[in-house]
Order: structure tokens, then C-alpha cells, then sequence
């Protein structure tokens, strides 16, 4: 497939993991944000291509994974009212809750639908006016504009049965608070390059220059993450820190700026919980005061939910690179992707079940 | 700013209970992966226990008077109900042919039920009804018994089909899951994903146009050729619901050994590539309704590559693994880049991916 098997060619993908080798002197933690890039990683074996030195840890950047606890459950119980409609991404419907997932809500009887595009979860609203239609609205800043223009049409339609759960984070904030954690182990961050289409680089650039670390934009094939990786392995040797863009086919330094405005008009940048790892300050996005006819909390005055967990998951340490899915005492026995433990065992982007489906083999031998 | 230190809030981390599966029947049970695999252990074969149906194959062969006979049985709930290269009713005769033809049992007759939901357009079932004679025909099976049911509006979906089937086993035929051995070869018969991708693109609310056509026919003509050359076979599945991956996780557990393919020997159009990529699927748990898979010992495994691929239904037929002694249970597979990874059973429905 044009532009794409150029990007899996096994000659580049070897040549690029012979120069790491010769180029690495000494042990290196690169950690990649997006969980695509970890689900690259574990499927095409890139582990196995690299030196000893490096090691690669699997970041925060799966937006089904830290999609906090109260959220699910909020949406499980719109969900079971018998006027409302939930449309979510797919990979949403099996993440667990404090006590059912969306799966299980649709077999007790809920309409829950899956949508490819936010703005499928407005026409249903348009053609059946009937129901209450919320759209579950998750993930980084590669969704937020396609989430953005759903409530922004539906407010030019003057549509009065569409709302949104919102629960969006932001990549930066999270880098931030990795870099000022007493336990970091990260020497250098692949960003990923599908938010950096959206944003641009503006913001990695401050990172790299706050920080000191170096920072590289990088794409999802196999190519691009050996390719990512070796930029990095060149900086880390040479003792340098600068923000580079290997993505370079999609990512531009202003990012799309069109994109970025639907988003300022709908959104506001807000204090946000992340799933396995805590409240970020300014770390989300919430639904500006002038859409709140369409925040589904407000709409359905949810008011706070509170979820007590158990902690057996070790989910924050592994989407903080502090430990790999392995070594959880439940890994592969209590939690696997039929009976999740915790969320990075669900999508197939989580760290977890990227390890539990391509990898297990390399663990039980 | 000044962000909270992450470790700080390690105190409040977030990790949520297990939940019960087993409570209720979930759209994943009848996909073909664990949960469907699940269900069968549980409850139904602690239920009907016997020798015949202990081989868990996608047929029963029975003896009667020294005859052995393949029975098996298939629903269909496929919608929408007529999408590009067939429909529920030729796909009801194929799925039924081919479940006796990976037994290795020349299919003879079948019956047919439907259910219908009240409301149901006539003409409908006129142009379903008239492409079953059609496959029927084309198949050499006769269709000699029935029944109807119809249910009221909103209580079925249009049109459920049922068809059982019988067939007669040659003698020196001996298929079965459970007989694969290290060293044997991994036959398909050609490309994998057209037909969940057919259905998939016809979807509603997908806003995805494509020329993908199923794959839909029936398969015994293929066996019958492959059985002329050679009846050295272990065993022949077609890799219809949760795909080719669920088809070889089941025969490695059922013969104790590791399956290891090649990736870069797999058939897949571009077209189902392509639309996999955009959808986040991988093609290798997308429903086939034309295609087999073939576990033979090595040494018949290239005059046998060589009938399938003469045969109108193996075009473009490959040898695409082996079967091992390590990681017995397991199917993995060497990626071009030459790693290797598992290709694991699906858990429940494949779930398309947000980004």
C-alpha cells in the first residue's frame, strides 16, 4: 500500500536499528507518548531490533486508558436511561467501570452505538429527535477538533437533544508533570506526531527548553519510531537537546490552524483528572461557558461521582513508564483483555494488552 | 505553573475491580473468539457430552449402518441482508456446504428455516428464497424440508435463517482439529477480510465507500479436487467468524503445538488492507465465507498448493505457516521486519479503534 509499506520496508527498518546499535555508547530510557506507537512497537517486535542500552518505556498516551474511572460510569448510567442514546468510539464500550462497561449496559437493554466520527453522534440527534443523544467525547488533541465541531454544528442547528461528555486531556501538561516527578527515568520523549497535526510544535519546543531533554515528533509505522528513535540516540549521545520533527510528512511547526480554532471556540483549558494517574492541573478540556447547553453533566445535572478503587492494578506506574506491564503480580492471570483489571488492559493501544496480545510469547519461554 | 509532583498523587492511583462475565450473554459470545469458546465449555458441552461431539469440529460424523455421515447446523443473522457478492440466502446454503465440506463430506441435502419478523417485505424474501435455489443448484444439494416462523415487529430483525445439513464422509477421509503435528504445513486458500469487509462497508453510518465483494461460495468442489490428489489431510476449517487468527488458535489448542506464520505470505487485497488501516481491524480476525485452511503434512503440501491454486476458489491459494513444537497453544507470526509476535484469539467483538 502506497505510503505505507515504504514505512514497514525491512531494509530501512534494519538499517536505521544497525546505526542505534553502532551509535549507542551507553543506557538510554526513551519513552513514547501515543499508545499507537507502543501498539507499533509491541506488533512489529521493535524491541527486539534495539540494542540492550535502550530501553524503551510506554507513556501516557492512550486516550481510552486515562479516561477516568467516573467518566465510564457516568456514561454507563446515561446510558441506561431509557430516553438516551449514547454514541461512543468502540474501543470505549469494554473499558471498565467501578462495577459494568458500556457492553454490558447495551445487553441489560441501553442504546449505545458506535460512531467512527462525532459528527455521525449529530445526525442520529437530527433524525431522531425523540431521543437525547450524547456523544461519550474522549481523548487527546487529535479528537478534540472532529469532538469540537459536533457541538459547534449542533449548536448552529440549534439541535436541543445532542449533548457531550467530555474528557479530554492534553499531551503537554502530562510530559510536564512526568519531567517533575521525583521518580522519572525519562532521557527523551518520542511526541506524537498525530497531536502534533493538530497543535504543531510551538509547546514541545518549551518543553525541551524547560526541561533540558530532548524531544523528537514521530510518526506510527515502524520506520518512523526506528527513525525517532535513532534522532534521539544522536542528541542523548552528542549531549544535545533540541525538539525535532520526523514526522515531517503531516506535522508543520503551526500544526492546522483551523483545526486549533474550532477547538479555542468550543473548548477551554481546564484542570483534569487522568485515569492510573491523578489530577493534572490544566491539563484538559472542558466546554466553554457558551456551550453548556450541550454538557451532558450539565444537562443531566450528574453532579460528582466518587469511585473508591482497589489497588492491585499497577496501571499508573506502567502509563508512567515506572514499570512494565510484566511486571504486574496480575498480568496475563487476573487481568487479561476478557477480564480487565485495570484500562491499559483494554484498548489494544494499552500498554498492557499491546504486551498481552503480540508479546506473551517472549514471556512464557 | 506548578504541577502537583506525579509522585505525590501515586497515594490516589486508579485501578478498577474485575467484573463478573458471566452474568449475561453479551454481543461478544457470538463472535467466534474466547467468549464464544468460552460458552461452548461452559455450558454446552458439560450439557450434551459424547465421543462425537467431544472432537469439536464444525461438523458431527456419525456411523450409521457402516455409512459415516458429517451433520452440521448454521445460523444466519447477517445484516444487512443483501450486500455486494451475495445475500442471507446463498450465504445460508454456502455457510451450511462448507461446514460439511471441511469434514471432508460431500453435502447431499439440506433443510432451511426461517424466521421472520411480521412486516417483512414479500418480495424480499421472494429475491432471498430464489438466490437459495440458486447456490442450492449451483452446489448439487437439495433443500428437503423447512419451516416458518414468523415473530411480531420488533421482536426479530428482519430475517433470521437456519440450515442443517447432511453429507456423506469418503471412506480413508479422517479430518479433525485435533491432529495437526510439528512440521505439517498451513494451507489458505486465498485472499482473507473480503467479506467482513463487504458487510462492514454497507453498514449504516460507516461513510465508507468500497468494491470489496464477499467471498461467499460454496467450497466442496475445492475439497473434492484437493481429496483426489491426496487424502494425506489433517484437518480443514473455514475461517468464517472471528477469522483466520481464531481458526488456528483453535487447532493449536486442540493439538497441543504452536502454529508460526508468515506474514508476508498472507493474501490480502489491497482494497481490505486499506480499509482495515482506516478502520483500526486487523484483517486477521475479519469474517471469510469462501475460504479454507488446510493442515497438511509437509511433503503433500506443495502438490496440493499447486490443485488449489488450478481451482476457480484457489487462484490465490499460499502457504502461509507451519506448525511447531514450541509455544504449543500459541499461533505467532515472523513479522517482514523477521521478529515475531503472537496472533491471539479475539476477546470479544473487534472494536474499532479511536485513533
Amino acid at each position: 500500500m502506497k505510503y505505507l509499506d515504504e514505512y514497514r520496508d525491512q531494509r530501512i527498518a534494519r538499517a536505521l536499528a544497525s546505526e542505534i546499535t553502532q551509535r549507542t555508547t551507553q543506557p538510554w530510557v526513551l519513552m513514547e507518548i501515543c499508545g499507537g506507537q507502543t501498539h507499533t512497537i509491541m506488533r512489529y517486535g521493535l524491541d527486539e531490533l534495539l540494542p540492550r542500552g535502550i530501553e524503551l518505556v510506554h507513556g501516557p498516551g492512550c486516550p481510552v486508558c486515562v479516561t477516568p474511572l467516573e467518566t465510564v460510569d457516568k456514561a454507563i448510567e446515561l446510558a441506561l436511561r431509557p430516553d438516551v442514546t449514547l454514541v461512543s468510539y468502540g474501543d470505549m464500550l469494554r473499558v471498565p467501570g467501578s462495577s459494568s462497561d458500556l457492553l454490558r449496559a447495551k445487553a441489560q437493554g441501553a442504546d449505545v452505538r458506535i460512531a467512527y466520527s462525532p459528527t455521525e453522534a449529530v445526525k442520529i440527534a437530527r433524525s431522531n429527535p425523540e431521543r437525547k443523544v450524547v456523544f461519550l467525547a474522549i481523548g487527546f488533541e487529535t479528537t478534540a477538533p472532529a469532538n469540537a465541531m459536533a457541538a459547534w454544528q449542533a449548536k448552529r442547528e440549534g439541535l436541543t437533544n445532542f449533548s457531550m461528555l467530555v474528557s479530554h486531556v492534553l499531551v503537554p501538561p502530562a510530559i510536564r508533570a512526568l519531567m517533575t516527578s521525583s521518580n522519572n527515568r525519562v532521557q527523551g520523549f518520542i511526541a506524537p506526531g498525530h497531536v502534533c497535526t493538530v497543535v504543531g510544535c510551538r509547546e514541545y519546543e518549551t518543553l525541551v527548553r524547560d526541561f533540558r531533554i530532548p524531544i523528537v515528533v514521530g510518526g506510527f509505522e515502524p520506520v518512523d519510531i526506528l527513525e525517532a528513535v535513532l534522532l534521539l540516540v544522536r542528541q542523548l549521545e552528542a549531549g544535545e537537546a533540541r525538539l525535532e520533527n520526523q514526522y515531517a510528512r503531516s506535522v508543520s511547526y503551526k500544526g492546522n490552524v483551523p483545526a486549533q480554532e474550532i477547538m479555542a471556540e468550543v473548548f477551554e483549558v481546564a484542570d483534569q483528572k487522568w485515569r492510573g494517574i491523578g489530577p493534572i492541573p490544566q491539563s484538559g478540556l472542558r466546554l466553554r461557558e457558551e456551550y453548556a447547553a450541550y454538557d451532558a453533566n450539565r444537562v443531566f445535572e450528574l453532579g460528582e461521582f466518587t469511585v473508591d478503587e482497589p489497588a492491585e492494578c499497577i496501571s499508573a506506574q506502567v502509563l508512567q513508564g515506572l514499570k512494565k506491564p510484566t511486571d504486574c503480580a496480575a498480568f496475563g492471570m487476573r487481568c487479561t483483555p476478557e477480564n480487565p483489571l485495570g484500562a491499559p488492559m483494554v484498548s489494544s493501544e494499552g500498554a498492557c494488552a499491546a504486551y498481552y496480545h503480540y508479546r506473551r510469547h517472549a514471556i512464557e519461554n | 505553573m506548578s504541577p502537583k509532583s506525579v509522585a505525590d498523587i501515586n497515594l490516589d492511583l486508579s485501578c478498577p475491580a474485575p467484573i463478573a462475565v458471566k452474568d449475561t450473554i453479551l454481543l461478544g459470545h457470538g463472535s467466534g473468539g474466547k467468549l464464544s469458546a468460552e460458552l461452548i465449555r461452559d455450558i454446552f458441552l458439560p450439557a450434551f457430552q459424547n465421543p462425537v461431539l467431544a472432537h469439536m469440529d464444525d461438523q458431527g460424523v456419525v456411523s450409521v449402518n457402516g455409512q459415516r455421515l458429517a451433520i452440521t447446523t448454521d445460523s444466519f443473522v447477517v445484516k444487512p441482508l443483501f450486500f455486494p457478492g451475495g445475500d442471507i440466502g446463498s450465504l445460508a446454503v454456502h455457510g451450511t456446504v462448507n461446514d460439511l465440506a471441511m469434514g471432508g463430506a460431500t453435502p447431499l441435502f439440506l433443510s432451511v428455516a426461517f424466521i421472520i419478523e411480521e412486516g417483512f417485505a414479500m418480495e424480499e424474501l421472494r429475491r432471498v428464497v430464489a438466490s437459495m435455489r440458486q447456490a442450492a443448484t449451483a452446489a448439487g444439494v437439495q433443500i428437503v424440508t423447512g419451516d416458518t416462523k414468523v415473530v411480531e415487529k420488533g421482536k426479530g430483525d428482519g430475517l433470521f435463517i437456519n440450515t442443517t445439513g447432511i453429507g456423506v464422509v469418503p471412506e480413508g477421509v479422517d479430518f479433525s482439529a485435533d491432529q495437526a503435528q510439528a512440521g505439517d504445513k498451513v494451507l489458505l486458500s486465498g485472499s482473507v477480510g473480503d467479506h467482513g469487509i463487504a458487510i462492514l462497508a454497507q453498514r449504516e453510518g460507516l461513510e465508507f465507500e468500497t468494491q470489496i465483494v464477499s467471498d461467499s461460495a460454496a467450497l466442496h468442489g475445492l475439497v473434492s479436487e484437493m481429496l483426489s490428489v491426496t487424502r494425506e489431510i489433517r484437518c480443514m476449517r473455514d475461517p468464517t467468524r472471528g477469522g483466520v487468527s481464531s481458526t488456528l488458535n483453535e487447532i493449536a489448542q486442540q493439538s497441543g503445538v504452536g502454529i508460526e506464520l508468515q506474514e508476508s505470505s498472507l493474501p490480502i487485497h489491497e482494497q481490505v488492507k486499506g480499509a482495515c488501516e482506516l478502520l483500526g481491524l486487523d484483517p486477521l480476525y475479519v469474517a471469510n465465507e469462501g475460504k479454507l485452511i488446510a493442515i497438511v503434512p509437509a511433503e503433500v503440501a506443495d502438490v496440493l498448493l499447486e490443485t488449489m491454486r488450478r481451482h476457480p476458489l484457489g487462484g490465490e491459494a499460499q502457504i502461509i505457516g507451519t506448525v511447531t513444537k514450541k509455544n504449543p497453544g500459541l499461533v505467532t507470526m515472523r513479522t517482514p521486519l523477521g521478529t515475531t509476535r503472537v496472533v491471539d484469539m479475539l476477546a470479544g467483538d473487534q472494536l474499532p479503534r479511536i485513533c
